[in-house]
């Protein structure tokens, strides 16, 4: 290579244009040596840091949400910004925050290391940063790795738990398996759009602008499109569609809540980030790529609700109910080949389906015994009446994940429906019409199990009396995320202003 | 800012009075007032009305941006002579239902009472929106509350109710939305605003097929939610289990919603749509709601599943009435969802009241309670007579005008549903023979000496009262609305009748 190529190479490094990652990674490393540095007793000053750090990069982050590097591509061609990269970043700063002020609450229980869990966390974040802006499959497979790998120490976390560790194994065999499919889809693709004697091959296929003007130019080529399959396959993993959402329920059971949240709100919507960009780049195949996400679509929209129904362990319930979303998010992915408004219904479902999720996820941990792994519905008999908050805070969260007006959960998925009807797509929306109203049953399920007076067998003399259910108090730092999860599901159901300028709606 | 969005909103901002912490007294006033404000204003409007400037038919029309307005989608308020009425039937079956709640022992009666001003504050938006994704957006605002308080505060099989009730609705629901939506993108005006959409219409009319699925879609899906027959099964069993307040405001008002959906929406903008499905509509309704519906009330044991039973029926009334697809049948209609609106929450409440003297649902366990409480007997005589649409109460307009415009159009299922006013006077006077004439039952002598009935309480007659005067005024003084309605009504269906559908206009 010339040395005028390798010095245009290194112009294009504009690392300021990744500052908020390399920040998210420093803060990471600081924690470590934090650990190092301070005495045993101060360790409980670290995961403040961390949180407050956070709030600090986010600050700064908003401050500069309009930065000068939008729609440029910058580091060779690995980094493309977007508007809606820069959203995404965003969003996934919020939800490592909300993580990990559920992590201090969690790990207070666990005769666990305290630090890690929120340097992974953040290193995790920083990786999903640079996914959702990823112009490369090199780019894109070692970021998608970074975040699956921290995710493999995440899950296992309480390792003196044997579902936990199960969890731990589960997520690695079946990550290894997909981002195996992944990386021969992407080996596929790099070859077909690098053998010379097509045309618009290109040396650097990896990168997705030459890819794109490949598949434009070869819509009819097999080996392209046996790739686009298996990278498509590949990415389900992430988002948890058929066909690899069978790991969900056991992962999200034995995880220690917080890491199963974070799996919920980040790593899905870090697929979908994926999911969003790559339906660019395969534009040229676009009927096979309908196609196949609309079965994806289908199927995971029935598994998810349909498999949820009989689900008594919350944390299998809210896994699968996750399922069912990512279903109507994929409809949303294939109506925005189309039209241009449903990436902004996506981001908006992705949105409000973080508040929600967090409420939720918020609430779990509050109502979680020394077992991390069982939460029953039977746990959440009376809260209402004697945790009120924590009652209202969930009731709000549900709601919002089951899509019922006011809240902003039901504005997702109308924005979603109307991207999809107008892409013209009846079939799935009549499907998702049918997963809604099955998911109805569920999720008011949990909200009658907790509002609802409960029937409860007589205690006769000389019976062991039946146990409390577990109830942890609500910290401050805890009880202000939730607030504000709460809060905002109502706020942006009534009002959707400022989200809906920035995403393009209004 | 402007009185209808006032009459939406300070039920809702009184609302979080109730969580606030005040002291009990304090909440209760604030409660009071914001069960009123609605009321208030919704018969200042009615008074206004007729010397209101109007826009596209619309009086007091304004709009606010929420953010969405790209979609075409604005929070649009608006009147017309259709939803007037409505809006003002709204704000004072809530008052009564907010009286009666307040007045009434209730559990935990701040969270109860919170959860009545959501709904109420959804109940006027319903009827005040002219965007139609708001009207629906209020709808299931109103709506949820509904489930939670069925399910905390219902009675017997209050879980199974609760769950049934959800189910039902939220299909009803999800469909109506679809077929909301489908109206949307097939009128080509991409905007939810009503004015905007019975325009474009009026430009190009949409495609004969188009119009038939959606209208089918709508049907259905309106239908669940007003309970039309056979879709009808939780409504009886919901009334039967909800608190009392709920359920007068539930059967009385928020019910309407599917009819008002029909009326102001679908025929307007789906004429033959409507035509293609009105014999359908018109039998289901006939044989199904009023009569099937109809002998099975008679059957009844429990007096509140009766009076479920009794408002499923009249709906029966109402399908038939749009089913006519005529002004005058439209006209009726809405007298009838104004007049049933306050007679169905006038007997849900004496129901409730005659309970807390029986102790008891059970018809036959009851007997000679007039001698205990002669007032509230006269009450339930009369909303008895007001519910067969006796001359004198809002509902005989309501009804004889739907069976004038009937008979052009379905002769024999006419003759039915006049049939259909013997079998109401049979179960409704056997109801009250039942239960304050004849001889006192054992078990009611056993209630009696445990706890001796009075008669009804200022604060239990109160609400009732402002009930029965509403359904006597509009009796003996219809042109208080009918003459709103009627513009509107021609207004609306003469533009859309002459629109022809786009693929007649081609050839």
């Amino acid at each position: 290579m010339s040395t005028e190529l390798l010095q245009q190479a290194a112009a294009s490094n504009q690392w300021v244009a990744i500052g908020p990652e390399l920040m998210v990674g420093c803060l990471a490393l600081f924690l470590l040596l934090l650990e190092i540095v301070l005495p045993k007793s101060r360790y409980e000053m670290i995961p403040s840091i961390a949180i407050a750090g956070l709030l600090g990069i986010i600050a700064g982050f908003i401050m500069n949400y309009h930065t000068s590097f939008i729609g440029e591509t910058t580091f060779n061609g690995l980094l493309k910004h977007t508007g809606t990269g820069q959203f995404l970043r965003l969003f996934f700063l919020l939800a490592a925050t909300g993580v990990s002020v559920l992590g201090v609450v969690a790990l207070k229980r666990q005769a666990m290391p305290k630090v890690e869990f929120f340097a992974i966390t953040l290193v995790v974040t920083a990786a999903m940063m640079l996914l959702a802006q990823s112009n490369n499959f090199v780019m894109l497979f070692v970021a998608l790795e970074t975040i699956t790998v921290g995710f493999y120490i995440l899950v296992s976390y309480t390792r003196t738990n044997p579902l936990s560790l199960e969890a731990g194994l589960k997520y690695l065999i079946m990550g290894a398996l997909s981002s195996g499919i992944l990386l021969f889809g992407i080996a596929l693709l790099y070859g077909a759009g690098g053998s010379p004697g097509l045309t618009a091959s290109s040396a650097d296929s990896m990168n997705f602008d030459n890819l794109r003007v490949f598949l434009y130019a070869n819509p009819d080529n097999i080996v392209a499109a046996v790739g686009i399959v298996l990278v498509l396959a590949g990415v389900a993993f992430k988002i948890g569609s058929v066909p690899f959402q069978i790991w969900i329920p056991d992962v999200y059971q034995g995880a220690p809540t917080p890491v199963s949240a974070f799996l919920a709100i980040a790593s899905k919507a870090a697929g979908f980030a994926v999911m969003l960009t790559l339906v660019t780049v395969f534009d040229g195949h676009q009927k096979l790529v309908i196609g196949v996400l609309s079965v994806m679509a289908i199927a995971t929209i029935l598994f998810g609700n349909l498999a949820a129904l009989t689900q008594h362990n919350v944390k299998r319930l809210i896994g699968l109910s996750g399922v069912s979303h990512a279903g109507y998010l994929l409809i949303g992915v294939i109506a925005a080949i189309h039209v241009p408004f449903a990436v902004g219904a996506i981001c908006f479902y992705l949105f409000a389906y973080l508040l929600g999720s967090l409420a939720v996820f918020g609430v779990m941990t509050h109502v979680s015994g020394d077992d991390d792994a069982e939460q029953d519905l039977d746990h959440y008999v009376d809260l209402a009446k004697t945790h009120p908050f924590l009652g209202a805070v969930l009731g709000v969260g549900l709601g919002s994940l089951a899509g019922i007006p006011p809240l902003a959960g039901f504005m997702g998925k109308l924005l979603v429906f109307l991207a999809a009807f107008e892409a013209g797509l009846y079939g799935l929306l009549a499907v998702a019409i049918i997963g809604v109203v099955l998911s109805i049953y569920y999720y008011f399920g949990w909200i009658k199990a907790a509002f609802f007076p409960q029937w409860r067998p007589p205690v006769f003399e000389g019976d062991d009396p039946i146990p409390d259910p577990p109830r942890q108090p609500v910290g401050m730092a805890a009880g202000i995320v939730l607030a504000t999860c709460a809060l905002a599901s109502v706020f942006l159901g009534f009002y959707q202003g400022p989200l809906g300028a920035w995403l393009g709606l209004s | 800012m402007d009185l209808l969005l006032i009459a939406i909103l300070s039920p809702l901002a009184l609302s979080l009075a109730m969580v606030l912490g005040l002291p009990k007294a304090v909440a209760r006033n604030l409660a009071y007032v914001g069960f009123a404000i609605p009321a208030v204003i919704g018969i200042w409007l009615w008074c206004q009305y007729g010397a209101a400037t109007k826009e596209s038919g619309y009086a007091f029309l304004t709009s606010y941006d929420t953010g969405l307005s790209g979609l075409g989608i604005n929070l649009t308020l608006g009147l017309n002579g259709i939803a007037m009425p409505l809006f003002a039937m709204a704000g004072i079956v809530g008052l009564a239902a907010g009286l009666y709640a307040l007045q009434s022992a209730a559990e935990r009666l701040n969270q109860y009472v919170l959860l009545l001003l959501v709904m109420q504050g959804g109940l006027m938006g319903v009827f005040a929106s002219v965007d139609v994704f708001f009207f629906y957006f209020f709808h299931e605002l109103a709506l949820i509350p509904t489930f939670i308080m069925v399910g905390i505060w219902g009675g017997r099989d209050r879980n199974y109710a609760a769950m049934k009730m959800t189910i039902y609705l939220t299909v009803g629901a999800m469909l109506s939305l679809i077929g909301l939506i489908a109206i949307y993108y097939t009128s080509g005006a991409q905007t939810f605003d009503m004015i905007a959409l019975r325009e474009a219409v009026a430009d190009q009319g949409l495609s004969t097929v188009a119009q038939k699925n959606i209208f089918g879609l709508l049907m259905v899906g309106f239908g669940v939610l007003v309970s039309l027959w056979p879709l009808h099964t939780w409504a009886p069993l919901g009334y039967g289990a909800a608190p009392s307040s709920v359920a007068m405001l539930h059967a009385g008002v928020l019910k309407k919603f599917g009819l008002y959906g029909l009326i102001q929406v679908a025929m307007p903008l789906l004429p033959q749509g409507a035509q293609h499905w009105a014999l359908i509509l018109a039998t289901l309704a006939v044989v199904g709601n009023v009569l099937v519906v109809g002998i099975i009330t008679i059957a009844q044991r429990d007096l509140k599943q009766l009076v479920g039973y009794s408002s499923v029926m009249h709906m029966g009334y109402a399908f038939l009435g749009i089913a006519c697809i005529s002004l005058v049948g439209v006209g009726g209609v809405v007298f009838m969802m104004v007049a049933h609106g306050f007679s169905a929450a006038l007997l849900f409440l004496l129901a409730t009241s005659i309970h807390h003297r029986t102790q008891t649902f059970d018809l036959d366990e009851m007997g000679g309670l007039v001698k205990h409480a002669p007032v509230l007997s006269a009450f339930f005589v009369a909303a008895t007579l007001a519910s067969i649409g006796l001359p004198g109460f809002a509902n005989f307009w309501g009804e004889i005008t739907i069976f004038v415009a009937a008979w052009k159009v379905f002769p024999v299922l006419t003759v039915i549903a006049v049939g259909g006013v013997v079998i109401s006077a049979i179960y409704g006077l056997r109801a009250a023979a039942r239960v304050f004439f004849g001889p006192q039952t054992e078990a009611f002598d056993k209630v009696l000496e445990e706890k001796p009935a009075a008669d009804l309480s200022w604060s239990e007659k109160l609400p009732a009262l402002i009930l029965l005067v509403s359904l006597l005024a509009l009796g003996f003084w219809p042109k208080l609305m009918s003459d709103s309605i009627n513009e509107s009504v021609t207004e609306i269906y003469t533009a859309a009748e002459a629109v022809e559908p786009v693929d007649v206009a081609r050839n």
